[in-house]
């Protein structure tokens, strides 16, 4: 694809200052989505997946803010806009899901009411217009009888309907860019798997870029093309998924895949990887996996920590696994 | 839902009896009113008379059923001290205290919740920190001092505004009426202000605190995702949702001012329901005392239950959850 990305962030860094110095939760990022494209976002929690997401939506809570880098949505810098400008972006050029369905709905207007309000807000309609729009996003996103249902409350819903009714919501302005912030952790594993077809689907037919945050490598799997896994703060490691799940490059992104757990793999003790993540005012020097890697050597600890720009443009490592049999998996 | 508001009145016609039984108890153990009513030239005679008249020589289980059977009817007996119908007294007097806490009501919640929008979304404001200090002016200074403080200003200082009573009153129908008349208006300032205005800081730091906390919620961050302007953010989506929990204790609060506007009418010498029970005490006028007493009650029991109907009408989750329990 030679089109400009949906969404192309360069050099992102987010900077938190506090008494005992500046944090980093996101350091240096860079990555694009295509249009039609899923990328998952993948992580232990506070790796700074979440965090990049609300940075590209410009909602970092304060004191947190982005001190360099570039986000540009269809190519045009949005990282310093403020206020109304950066208003008539959010829900018309990029729509956002949250985690948890139960709580992102406020709970004393309708459905009707929120999705109206949405789309007037962004869409020169009227207001027979705006609900007739109402209706068809949310039979779009599966709601049955969605006529009849249109005048609910959210405590009237499902927790998967729920976040049926979200997604409607994020997308009812037709946004070029969904940043879906972990949209099936809060809800049961049958759920999940139609929530992510569901956002597949409305990925494929619409040609939205999607940027898919979760830290369930099966989400990953099953609905991401591309994925970029982030260990504090950093990309450790950015690629095609059927690449990245078959033949990892960086250490830790192996170590994930090892502690997915699958019923098909019986009863054994699942890997995992030894220790934590470090916390962000501490982390250590050269890379930030090597006191938790296998494979970590002298200099790993010595030089500074590696990006994908000093390594070969897919993990951040000085001893990247798994090159002999990339060839294999092309085969 | 039906079942709900008939259990309710039902708890508050047991409320009600209790305090019945409180206010006719005023009656057996307090004082002798009968040395009150007649003077020091009094005969054996007069006070047996006056006995039987009231009533006073019946057994307590009588007298208190013959108190509630009156009550229900509004009929409270003769005033010790004025040899009138309490009743006929009551009805005098309450125009003047309605219409005072109907302005100090209104002065309370719509600067309460105005100020307390204010001072929540601009928290980190100057002005919404120097309201925030001056409320604790309002909670923390006793209501009496408020209303001195108020007059030795605005009635002694500047003599702007009169430093007591109603001033000029219309009357309508049985209802006597300041609203009509210059003086009778310039009357309510004052006594409003001093009334109201520890509920409006309570009212303020109660709505502050709720929509703080209201703001911080999922729901709000996903409109503002979405692009919803500020304004509706502000006034549509957190407003409702702080409404909920405020309007219990608001709805107390407004029966408090009813209730306590006794300290307000004194210090103005307002001369309402709460003058008249101060007076009455002074003098052991106990129908009176129990007939303000029940009438209060049946304020704060009425509140009460509007404040639960409201809920209905605000929360739509209460209203489902009724009618899922049935399934």
């Amino acid at each position: 694809m030679t089109d400009t990305p949906v969404l192309s962030v360069r050099n992102l860094v987010v900077e938190i200052p506090t008494r005992h110095g500046v944090l980093r939760p996101v350091d240096n990022v860079s990555y694009d989505i295509q249009a039609g494209e899923i990328l998952g976002v993948v992580g232990e929690s506070g790796a700074g997946k979440s965090m990049t997401g609300n940075a590209v939506v410009g909602l970092l809570d304060s004191p947190a803010r982005i001190t360099s880098g570039e986000v540009l949505l269809s190519g045009q810098p949005i990282q310093n806009l403020r206020g109304e400008a950066l208003r008539r972006l959010r829900g018309k050029k990029m729509g956002m899901i949250f985690q948890d369905p139960l709580t992102s709905l406020n709970p004393l207007l309708t459905i009707g009411d929120q999705l109206t309000e949405t789309i007037q807000e962004h869409l020169k309609v009227g207001q027979t217009e705006a609900q007739e729009r109402a209706i068809a996003a949310l039979e779009e996103v599966g709601i049955p009888a969605a006529r009849s249902r249109i005048d609910s409350y959210p405590h009237e819903f499902s927790g998967g309907m729920r976040q049926r009714v979200v997604i409607a919501l994020a997308l009812c302005a037709e946004p070029d860019l969904v940043i879906a912030d972990e949209p099936t952790t809060a809800l049961d594993v049958s759920v999940q798997a139609q929530i992510v077809a569901l956002l597949k689907r409305l990925c494929r037919d619409r040609g939205v870029a999607v940027m898919l945050v979760t830290h369930d490598m099966g989400v990953i799997a099953e609905a991401a093309d591309r994925v970029a896994v982030m260990y504090a703060g950093r990309l450790a490691e950015l690629g095609p998924v059927r690449e990245v799940i078959t033949a990892a490059h960086h250490p830790y992104t192996a170590g994930l895949m090892a502690s997915t757990p699958l019923a098909s793999q019986g009863k054994e003790r699942l890997r995992q990887i030894p220790g934590a993540m470090p916390r962000l005012g501490n982390l250590p020097d050269g890379c930030a996996f090597h006191p938790r890697c296998d494979y970590a050597q002298d200099s790993c600890r010595a030089n500074p920590g590696p990006t994908l720009d000093t390594c070969d443009g897919r993990a951040a490592c000085w001893f990247p696994l798994n090159i002999k049999e990339k060839s294999e998996v092309g085969a | 839902m039906l079942a709900y508001i008939i259990r309710r009145i039902f708890q508050s016609v047991l409320v009600l009896l209790m305090v019945g039984l409180v206010a006719f108890s005023m009656f057996r153990f307090v004082g002798d009113p009968v040395d009150n009513m007649l003077g020091q030239e009094r005969t054996q005679a007069d006070i047996e008379r006056l006995r039987d008249q009231l009533g006073l020589d019946q057994p307590f289980v009588v007298q208190y059923w013959r108190f509630l059977e009156q009550a229900a009817q509004g009929n409270f007996g003769l005033s010790y001290r004025q040899g009138r119908p309490v009743a006929e007294i009551l009805v005098e007097r309450l125009p003047a205290t309605l219409e005072l806490a109907f302005v100090s009501g209104i002065l309370a919640l719509v600067g309460g919740i105005s100020l307390g929008i204010f001072t929540a979304i601009r928290r980190r404001g100057l002005s919404a920190n120097v309201i925030m200090t001056g409320s604790l002016i309002g909670v923390s200074l006793p209501t009496f001092l408020i209303g001195i403080l108020l007059i030795y200003l605005f009635a002694v200082e500047l003599g702007w505004l009169p430093s007591f009573g109603r001033g000029e009153v219309t009357r309508i129908g049985s209802w006597t009426t300041g609203f009509l008349t210059e003086s009778g208006l310039k009357s309510l300032i004052l006594p409003a202000i001093t009334l109201g205005l520890y509920q409006m800081t309570l009212i303020m730091r109660l709505v502050r605190t709720e929509m703080l906390e209201v703001l911080r919620m999922d729901y709000i961050r996903f409109a503002r995702a979405r692009g919803i302007r500020e304004k509706s953010i502000n006034f549509r989506h957190a407003l409702k949702n702080t409404l909920v929990p405020v309007i219990t204790i608001t709805g107390l609060q407004l029966g408090s001012i009813i209730a306590f506007a006794i300290i307000t009418e004194t210090v103005f010498q307002w001369p309402g329901v709460g003058l008249l029970f101060i007076n009455a005490i002074q003098f052991v006028d106990i129908p009176v005392m129990a007939a303000y007493l029940m009438m209060i009650s049946v304020m704060f029991v009425g509140i009460n239950l509007i404040v639960d109907m409201l809920y209905f009408a605000i929360d739509p989750r209460l209203r489902v959850d009724r009618t899922a329990g049935g399934h």
